[in-house]
Protein backbone atom coordinates (compact mmCIF):
# COMPACT_ATOMS: atom_id res chain seq x y z
CA UNK A 1 0.00 0.00 0.00
CA UNK A 2 1.13 3.56 -0.69
CA UNK A 3 2.25 5.76 2.16
CA UNK A 4 0.42 9.07 2.65
CA UNK A 5 2.15 11.78 4.62
CA UNK A 6 0.03 14.48 6.26
CA UNK A 7 0.75 17.67 8.13
CA UNK A 8 -1.39 19.49 10.69
CA UNK A 9 -4.31 20.08 10.70
CA UNK A 10 -4.89 17.09 8.41
CA UNK A 11 -2.85 14.77 10.60
CA UNK A 12 -5.02 15.75 13.58
CA UNK A 13 -8.13 14.84 11.59
CA UNK A 14 -6.52 11.49 10.83
CA UNK A 15 -6.28 10.51 14.47
CA UNK A 16 -2.93 12.20 15.01
CA UNK A 17 -1.22 10.12 12.35
CA UNK A 18 1.35 11.87 10.18
CA UNK A 19 1.90 8.83 8.02
CA UNK A 20 -0.66 6.24 6.87
CA UNK A 21 -0.64 3.23 4.57
CA UNK A 22 -3.60 3.31 2.21
CA UNK A 23 -4.73 1.28 -0.78
CA UNK A 24 -5.51 2.67 -4.23
CA UNK A 25 -4.17 2.75 -7.76
CA UNK A 26 -4.64 6.50 -8.33
CA UNK A 27 -4.26 9.61 -6.18
CA UNK A 28 -8.04 9.93 -6.07
CA UNK A 29 -8.52 6.36 -4.88
CA UNK A 30 -5.88 6.71 -2.17
CA UNK A 31 -7.39 9.98 -0.90
CA UNK A 32 -10.88 8.48 -0.87
CA UNK A 33 -9.49 5.58 1.12
CA UNK A 34 -8.19 8.16 3.58
CA UNK A 35 -11.69 9.65 3.86
CA UNK A 36 -13.20 6.22 4.49
CA UNK A 37 -10.65 5.38 7.17
CA UNK A 38 -10.77 8.84 8.75
CA UNK A 39 -14.13 10.46 7.92
CA UNK A 40 -13.15 13.76 9.55
CA UNK A 41 -10.83 14.39 6.58
CA UNK A 42 -13.79 14.35 4.17
CA UNK A 43 -13.91 17.60 2.23
CA UNK A 44 -10.49 18.85 3.36
CA UNK A 45 -8.27 17.61 0.52
CA UNK A 46 -10.84 16.59 -2.10
CA UNK A 47 -13.85 18.84 -2.57
CA UNK A 48 -17.39 17.51 -2.89
CA UNK A 49 -16.82 16.81 -6.60
CA UNK A 50 -13.79 14.67 -5.90
CA UNK A 51 -11.32 17.27 -7.17
CA UNK A 52 -8.14 18.15 -5.29
CA UNK A 53 -8.75 21.56 -3.72
CA UNK A 54 -7.27 24.46 -5.65
CA UNK A 55 -4.68 25.38 -3.05
CA UNK A 56 -3.63 21.89 -2.03
CA UNK A 57 -0.70 20.13 -3.64
CA UNK A 58 -0.46 16.36 -3.70
CA UNK A 59 2.97 15.07 -4.61
CA UNK A 60 3.55 11.49 -5.67
CA UNK A 61 7.11 11.07 -4.50
CA UNK A 62 8.71 14.25 -5.88
CA UNK A 63 6.27 14.99 -8.72
CA UNK A 64 3.02 16.98 -8.66
CA UNK A 65 0.09 14.58 -8.78
CA UNK A 66 -3.45 14.97 -10.11
CA UNK A 67 -6.56 13.00 -9.27
CA UNK A 68 -5.85 10.43 -11.98
CA UNK A 69 -2.10 10.07 -11.38
CA UNK A 70 -1.14 6.41 -10.98
CA UNK A 71 0.02 5.21 -7.60
CA UNK A 72 1.93 2.03 -6.80
CA UNK A 73 2.42 0.39 -3.40
CA UNK A 74 5.97 1.73 -3.25
CA UNK A 75 4.92 5.38 -3.74
CA UNK A 76 4.78 8.10 -1.11
CA UNK A 77 2.09 10.75 -1.32
CA UNK A 78 2.70 14.14 0.33
CA UNK A 79 -0.31 16.40 0.96
CA UNK A 80 0.94 19.95 1.35
CA UNK A 81 -0.79 23.37 1.29
CA UNK A 82 0.21 25.38 -1.77
CA UNK A 83 2.41 28.45 -1.59
CA UNK A 84 -0.46 30.93 -1.73
CA UNK A 85 -2.64 33.08 0.43
CA UNK A 86 -2.38 36.52 2.01
CA UNK B 1 -21.60 41.49 30.40
CA UNK B 2 -21.44 42.07 26.65
CA UNK B 3 -19.57 39.63 24.46
CA UNK B 4 -18.61 40.35 20.87
CA UNK B 5 -17.79 37.63 18.36
CA UNK B 6 -15.52 39.33 15.84
CA UNK B 7 -14.79 37.32 12.70
CA UNK B 8 -11.65 38.51 10.96
CA UNK B 9 -9.36 37.64 8.09
CA UNK B 10 -7.10 35.91 10.60
CA UNK B 11 -9.35 34.21 13.08
CA UNK B 12 -12.22 34.72 15.48
CA UNK B 13 -11.69 37.14 18.36
CA UNK B 14 -13.92 37.14 21.43
CA UNK B 15 -14.16 40.50 23.18
CA UNK B 16 -15.82 40.99 26.53
CA UNK B 17 -16.91 43.99 28.54
CA UNK B 18 -18.56 44.31 31.94
CA UNK B 19 -19.82 47.75 31.03
CA UNK B 20 -16.43 49.39 30.76
CA UNK B 21 -13.71 48.81 28.15
CA UNK B 22 -13.67 45.71 25.97
CA UNK B 23 -10.81 43.24 26.17
CA UNK B 24 -9.87 40.29 23.98
CA UNK B 25 -10.54 37.16 26.00
CA UNK B 26 -9.84 34.47 23.40
CA UNK B 27 -8.86 33.85 19.79
CA UNK B 28 -9.97 30.88 17.72
CA UNK B 29 -9.03 29.54 14.25
CA UNK B 30 -5.81 31.55 14.28
CA UNK B 31 -4.72 32.47 10.78
CA UNK B 32 -7.94 31.33 9.11
CA UNK B 33 -10.55 33.63 7.57
CA UNK B 34 -13.66 33.64 9.75
CA UNK B 35 -16.39 35.10 7.60
CA UNK B 36 -19.10 35.00 10.23
CA UNK B 37 -19.65 33.96 13.83
CA UNK B 38 -22.78 34.03 15.91
CA UNK B 39 -24.47 32.37 18.87
CA UNK B 40 -27.90 30.79 18.88
CA UNK B 41 -29.51 32.44 21.91
CA UNK B 42 -31.93 29.52 22.24
CA UNK B 43 -29.22 26.95 22.90
CA UNK B 44 -26.09 28.95 23.70
CA UNK B 45 -24.30 27.21 20.83
CA UNK B 46 -21.66 29.31 19.05
CA UNK B 47 -21.06 28.92 15.31
CA UNK B 48 -18.15 29.98 13.13
CA UNK B 49 -18.04 29.99 9.33
CA UNK B 50 -14.40 29.37 8.46
CA UNK B 51 -13.15 29.53 4.89
CA UNK B 52 -9.65 28.13 4.78
CA UNK B 53 -7.88 29.11 1.59
CA UNK B 54 -6.52 25.58 1.52
CA UNK B 55 -9.13 23.27 2.99
CA UNK B 56 -12.40 24.90 1.90
CA UNK B 57 -15.40 26.34 3.75
CA UNK B 58 -16.60 24.70 6.98
CA UNK B 59 -19.04 25.40 9.79
CA UNK B 60 -17.71 24.73 13.28
CA UNK B 61 -19.71 24.86 16.49
CA UNK B 62 -19.12 24.68 20.21
CA UNK B 63 -21.26 24.84 23.32
CA UNK B 64 -18.34 26.16 25.34
CA UNK B 65 -15.75 28.57 23.99
CA UNK B 66 -13.20 27.03 26.33
CA UNK B 67 -13.75 23.59 24.81
CA UNK B 68 -12.96 22.18 21.38
CA UNK B 69 -14.92 23.10 18.27
CA UNK B 70 -16.79 20.43 16.33
CA UNK B 71 -17.06 20.43 12.55
CA UNK B 72 -20.66 20.38 11.33
CA UNK B 73 -21.47 17.76 8.73
CA UNK B 74 -23.26 18.12 5.40
CA UNK B 75 -21.73 21.43 4.34
CA UNK B 76 -21.15 20.49 0.72
CA UNK B 77 -22.75 20.77 -2.69
CA UNK B 78 -23.89 17.80 -4.77
CA UNK B 79 -21.11 15.83 -6.49
CA UNK B 80 -22.25 17.05 -9.91
CA UNK B 81 -21.95 20.74 -9.00
CA UNK B 82 -20.06 22.81 -11.54
CA UNK B 83 -17.91 24.38 -8.82
CA UNK B 84 -17.34 23.52 -5.17
CA UNK B 85 -18.90 25.36 -2.25
CA UNK B 86 -17.13 28.71 -1.97
CA UNK B 87 -18.04 30.29 1.36
CA UNK B 88 -20.58 30.49 4.18
CA UNK B 89 -21.87 34.00 4.84
CA UNK B 90 -24.46 33.75 7.57
CA UNK B 91 -26.21 31.49 10.07
CA UNK B 92 -29.70 32.39 11.31
CA UNK B 93 -31.89 30.59 13.85
CA UNK B 94 -35.24 29.66 12.31
CA UNK B 95 -38.61 29.64 14.05
CA UNK B 96 -38.81 25.97 15.01
CA UNK B 97 -36.66 24.53 17.79
CA UNK B 98 -33.26 23.26 16.61
CA UNK B 99 -33.94 24.60 13.08
CA UNK B 100 -31.31 26.92 11.60
CA UNK B 101 -30.52 28.34 8.18
CA UNK B 102 -27.09 28.97 6.69
CA UNK B 103 -26.50 31.00 3.55
CA UNK B 104 -23.47 30.94 1.34
CA UNK B 105 -21.92 31.07 -2.09
CA UNK B 106 -22.72 30.20 -4.82
CA UNK B 107 -26.23 31.33 -3.86
CA UNK B 108 -27.05 28.40 -1.61
CA UNK B 109 -29.19 27.72 1.45
CA UNK B 110 -28.49 25.02 4.01
CA UNK B 111 -30.84 23.92 6.79
CA UNK B 112 -30.17 22.13 10.05
CA UNK B 113 -32.84 20.43 12.15
CA UNK B 114 -30.58 19.30 14.98
CA UNK B 115 -29.28 22.55 16.34
CA UNK B 116 -26.52 22.98 13.77
CA UNK B 117 -24.59 19.71 14.05
CA UNK B 118 -25.67 18.48 10.61
CA UNK B 119 -26.93 20.35 7.57
CA UNK B 120 -28.70 19.68 4.29
CA UNK B 121 -28.88 21.72 1.14
CA UNK B 122 -32.30 23.23 0.38
CA UNK B 123 -32.73 21.46 -2.93
CA UNK B 124 -35.68 23.55 -4.12
CA UNK B 125 -33.47 26.60 -4.07
CA UNK B 126 -30.44 24.78 -5.45
CA UNK B 127 -32.52 23.56 -8.40
CA UNK B 128 -33.97 26.93 -9.41
CA UNK B 129 -34.34 26.79 -13.21
CA UNK B 130 -32.76 30.21 -13.69
CA UNK B 131 -29.62 29.34 -11.68
CA UNK B 132 -27.42 28.98 -14.81
CA UNK B 133 -28.15 32.65 -15.55
CA UNK B 134 -27.23 33.92 -12.08
CA UNK B 135 -24.26 36.27 -11.71
CA UNK B 136 -22.08 36.85 -8.65
CA UNK B 137 -21.18 40.18 -7.10
CA UNK B 138 -17.56 41.11 -6.47
CA UNK B 139 -17.56 39.06 -3.27
CA UNK B 140 -19.05 35.99 -4.89
CA UNK B 141 -22.66 34.90 -5.28
CA UNK B 142 -23.31 35.27 -1.60
CA UNK B 143 -26.55 34.59 0.21
CA UNK B 144 -25.98 36.92 3.12
CA UNK B 145 -29.44 37.77 4.46
CA UNK B 146 -32.06 35.31 5.72
CA UNK B 147 -35.14 36.99 7.20
CA UNK B 148 -37.44 34.65 9.09
CA UNK B 149 -41.01 35.60 10.02
CA UNK B 150 -41.65 35.61 13.78
CA UNK B 151 -44.21 32.94 14.60
CA UNK B 152 -44.56 31.65 11.04
CA UNK B 153 -41.89 29.16 9.95
CA UNK B 154 -43.37 28.91 6.47
CA UNK B 155 -42.43 32.45 5.46
CA UNK B 156 -38.80 33.38 4.78
CA UNK B 157 -37.10 36.03 2.65
CA UNK B 158 -33.58 35.58 1.29
CA UNK B 159 -31.24 38.07 -0.34
CA UNK B 160 -28.30 37.33 -2.61
CA UNK B 161 -25.62 39.40 -4.25
CA UNK B 162 -26.37 39.60 -7.12
CA UNK B 163 -29.57 37.58 -7.55
CA UNK B 164 -32.00 39.77 -5.62
CA UNK B 165 -34.68 38.83 -3.12
CA UNK B 166 -36.37 35.43 -2.92
CA UNK B 167 -39.53 34.61 -0.98
CA UNK B 168 -41.16 31.42 0.21
CA UNK B 169 -44.56 30.89 1.83
CA UNK B 170 -44.24 27.13 2.23
CA UNK B 171 -41.14 26.69 4.33
CA UNK B 172 -38.72 26.61 1.43
CA UNK B 173 -40.42 24.11 -0.86
CA UNK B 174 -40.99 26.77 -3.53
CA UNK B 175 -39.36 30.14 -4.10
CA UNK B 176 -40.22 33.26 -6.10
CA UNK B 177 -38.63 36.65 -6.75
CA UNK B 178 -39.40 39.73 -4.64
CA UNK B 179 -37.68 42.42 -6.66
CA UNK B 180 -40.29 44.85 -7.89
CA UNK B 181 -39.12 48.49 -8.07
CA UNK B 182 -35.48 47.78 -7.27
CA UNK B 183 -33.43 50.05 -9.52
CA UNK B 184 -30.01 48.71 -10.57
CA UNK B 185 -28.09 51.76 -11.83
CA UNK B 186 -25.21 49.49 -12.81
CA UNK B 187 -27.33 47.95 -15.61
CA UNK B 188 -28.20 49.57 -18.94
CA UNK B 189 -31.51 51.42 -18.77
CA UNK B 190 -33.04 49.02 -21.27
CA UNK B 191 -32.20 46.03 -19.05
CA UNK B 192 -33.25 47.35 -15.65
CA UNK B 193 -36.88 46.28 -15.73
CA UNK B 194 -36.27 42.61 -16.46
CA UNK B 195 -32.88 41.82 -15.00
CA UNK B 196 -32.38 39.42 -12.12
CA UNK B 197 -28.83 40.72 -11.64
CA UNK B 198 -29.86 42.56 -8.49
CA UNK B 199 -27.09 43.19 -6.02
CA UNK B 200 -28.66 43.27 -2.58
CA UNK B 201 -26.08 44.06 0.09
CA UNK B 202 -28.18 43.52 3.21
CA UNK B 203 -31.78 42.95 4.23
CA UNK B 204 -33.60 42.84 7.58
CA UNK B 205 -37.18 42.21 8.67
CA UNK B 206 -38.84 44.29 11.40
CA UNK B 207 -39.92 41.62 13.91
CA UNK B 208 -42.77 43.67 15.36
CA UNK B 209 -44.18 44.35 11.90
CA UNK B 210 -42.94 41.39 9.86
CA UNK B 211 -44.40 42.50 6.54
CA UNK B 212 -41.82 45.32 6.66
CA UNK B 213 -38.28 44.78 5.38
CA UNK B 214 -35.37 47.18 5.04
CA UNK B 215 -32.66 46.79 2.40
CA UNK B 216 -29.23 48.19 1.62
CA UNK B 217 -28.75 47.78 -2.12
CA UNK B 218 -25.73 48.25 -4.38
CA UNK B 219 -26.66 51.90 -4.81
CA UNK B 220 -29.96 52.34 -3.01
CA UNK B 221 -31.67 51.99 0.35
CA UNK B 222 -35.18 50.55 0.24
CA UNK B 223 -38.17 49.57 2.36
CA UNK B 224 -40.88 47.04 1.64
CA UNK B 225 -44.21 47.07 3.47
CA UNK B 226 -45.65 44.05 1.68
CA UNK B 227 -43.26 41.33 2.84
CA UNK B 228 -40.73 41.92 0.07
CA UNK B 229 -43.01 41.88 -2.96
CA UNK B 230 -42.37 45.54 -3.85
CA UNK B 231 -39.83 48.09 -2.71
CA UNK B 232 -39.64 51.89 -2.33
CA UNK B 233 -36.56 54.06 -2.03
CA UNK B 234 -35.84 55.60 1.36
CA UNK B 235 -32.36 56.91 0.52
CA UNK B 236 -33.16 60.64 0.57
CA UNK B 237 -31.23 62.33 3.33
CA UNK B 238 -28.23 60.00 3.27
CA UNK B 239 -24.81 61.26 2.11
CA UNK B 240 -24.62 58.20 -0.14
CA UNK B 241 -26.96 55.34 -0.94
CA UNK B 242 -24.05 52.90 -1.22
CA UNK B 243 -23.00 50.73 1.69
CA UNK B 244 -23.08 47.20 3.02
CA UNK B 245 -24.25 46.66 6.61
CA UNK B 246 -27.63 47.41 8.15
CA UNK B 247 -29.14 47.02 11.61
CA UNK B 248 -32.65 47.51 12.95
CA UNK B 249 -34.03 48.04 16.44
CA UNK B 250 -36.15 44.89 16.89
CA UNK B 251 -38.71 46.74 19.01
CA UNK B 252 -39.18 49.62 16.55
CA UNK B 253 -40.43 48.75 13.06
CA UNK B 254 -39.69 52.31 11.93
CA UNK B 255 -35.98 52.01 12.73
CA UNK B 256 -32.93 51.24 10.66
CA UNK B 257 -29.23 52.00 10.83
CA UNK B 258 -26.84 52.13 7.87
CA UNK B 259 -23.19 53.07 7.40
CA UNK B 260 -22.89 54.82 4.02
CA UNK B 261 -19.75 54.53 1.91
CA UNK B 262 -18.90 56.93 -0.91
CA UNK B 263 -19.79 54.73 -3.88
CA UNK B 264 -19.08 51.39 -5.51
CA UNK B 265 -15.81 52.72 -6.92
CA UNK B 266 -14.74 54.25 -3.58
CA UNK B 267 -15.88 52.02 -0.76
CA UNK B 268 -14.80 54.27 2.11
CA UNK B 269 -16.59 56.44 4.64
CA UNK B 270 -17.56 59.80 3.04
CA UNK B 271 -15.50 62.93 3.69
CA UNK B 272 -13.07 61.01 5.87
CA UNK B 273 -15.70 60.81 8.63
CA UNK B 274 -17.12 57.65 10.16
CA UNK B 275 -20.85 58.09 10.70
CA UNK B 276 -23.76 55.80 11.30
CA UNK B 277 -27.11 57.03 10.00
CA UNK B 278 -30.31 56.31 11.88
CA UNK B 279 -33.93 56.55 10.87
CA UNK B 280 -36.81 56.31 13.36
CA UNK B 281 -39.50 57.19 10.84
CA UNK B 282 -39.12 54.26 8.43
CA UNK B 283 -36.71 56.12 6.19
CA UNK B 284 -38.52 59.45 5.81
CA UNK B 285 -35.49 61.12 7.42
CA UNK B 286 -32.00 60.14 8.54
CA UNK B 287 -29.85 61.44 11.39
CA UNK B 288 -26.05 61.20 11.48
CA UNK B 289 -24.72 59.45 14.58
CA UNK B 290 -21.02 60.06 14.89
CA UNK B 291 -20.19 61.40 18.34
CA UNK B 292 -17.10 59.53 19.46
CA UNK B 293 -16.34 58.05 16.02
CA UNK B 294 -13.31 59.10 13.94
CA UNK B 295 -14.22 62.39 12.27
CA UNK B 296 -11.07 63.37 10.43
CA UNK B 297 -9.00 61.55 7.81
CA UNK B 298 -10.84 58.30 8.48
CA UNK B 299 -11.45 56.31 5.31
CA UNK B 300 -12.82 53.05 6.59
CA UNK B 301 -14.60 50.16 4.90
CA UNK B 302 -17.28 48.32 6.85
CA UNK B 303 -18.32 44.98 5.38
CA UNK B 304 -21.85 43.61 5.22
CA UNK B 305 -21.76 41.37 8.30
CA UNK B 306 -19.60 43.69 10.40
CA UNK B 307 -22.43 45.65 12.10
CA UNK B 308 -24.83 44.37 14.73
CA UNK B 309 -27.31 45.38 17.37
CA UNK B 310 -27.68 44.18 20.95
CA UNK B 311 -31.00 44.65 22.68
CA UNK B 312 -33.50 47.36 21.80
CA UNK B 313 -34.67 50.86 22.58
CA UNK B 314 -32.66 53.80 23.87
CA UNK B 315 -30.08 51.53 25.53
CA UNK B 316 -29.63 49.35 22.47
CA UNK B 317 -26.03 48.37 21.82
CA UNK B 318 -24.57 48.91 18.36
CA UNK B 319 -21.22 47.48 17.30
CA UNK B 320 -19.30 47.52 14.04
CA UNK B 321 -15.83 46.68 12.81
CA UNK B 322 -13.84 47.89 9.82
CA UNK B 323 -11.31 46.35 7.52
CA UNK B 324 -8.81 48.62 9.30
CA UNK B 325 -9.11 46.29 12.30
CA UNK B 326 -10.96 48.82 14.45
CA UNK B 327 -14.16 47.94 16.32
CA UNK B 328 -16.54 50.62 17.58
CA UNK B 329 -19.49 50.43 19.93
CA UNK B 330 -22.41 52.39 21.32
CA UNK B 331 -24.48 51.64 24.41
CA UNK B 332 -27.12 54.29 23.77
CA UNK B 333 -28.53 53.32 20.37
CA UNK B 334 -25.91 55.30 18.48
CA UNK B 335 -26.07 58.59 20.35
CA UNK B 336 -22.46 58.26 21.51
CA UNK B 337 -19.68 55.89 20.48
CA UNK B 338 -16.44 54.46 21.85
CA UNK B 339 -13.59 52.38 20.46
CA UNK B 340 -13.89 48.75 21.51
CA UNK B 341 -10.74 47.39 19.84
CA UNK B 342 -7.95 48.43 17.49
CA UNK B 343 -5.28 46.65 15.49
CA UNK B 344 -7.28 43.51 14.82
CA UNK B 345 -7.02 41.88 11.39
CA UNK B 346 -9.54 43.12 8.82
CA UNK B 347 -12.99 42.62 10.36
CA UNK B 348 -15.46 40.46 8.45
CA UNK B 349 -18.28 40.18 10.99
CA UNK B 350 -19.39 41.39 14.40
CA UNK B 351 -22.14 39.87 16.51
CA UNK B 352 -23.03 40.65 20.14
CA UNK B 353 -24.18 37.89 22.44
Amino acid sequence: MAVVRLRAPLSELAGGKRELELAGSTVSEVLKALEREHPDTRGWILDERGAIREHINVFVNKEYGREDTSVTPSDRLHVIPAISGG
Amino acid sequence: MTELLVGTKKGLFVLESDGEAFAITSRHFAGEPVEFATRDARTGRTFACVTSAFYGPKIFYTDDLAAEWQQASGIELPEDAEKPLERLWTIVPAEADDHLYAGGAPGILFESHDGGASWELNTAFWEQPTRPEWSPGAGGMCMHSIATWPGDPSRVALAISAVGVWLTDDGGQTWRHGNKNLYPRYMPEEARADTIDLCVHNMHRAPKRPERLFMQFHGGVYRSDDAGETWASIADGLPSDFGFPMVIDPDDPDSAYVIPLVADLDRTTPEGKVRVYETRDAGASWTARGEGLPSEDAYLTILRQAFCGDGAGTSMGLYFGATSGDVFGSRDAGKTWFTAATNLPPVHSVRAT
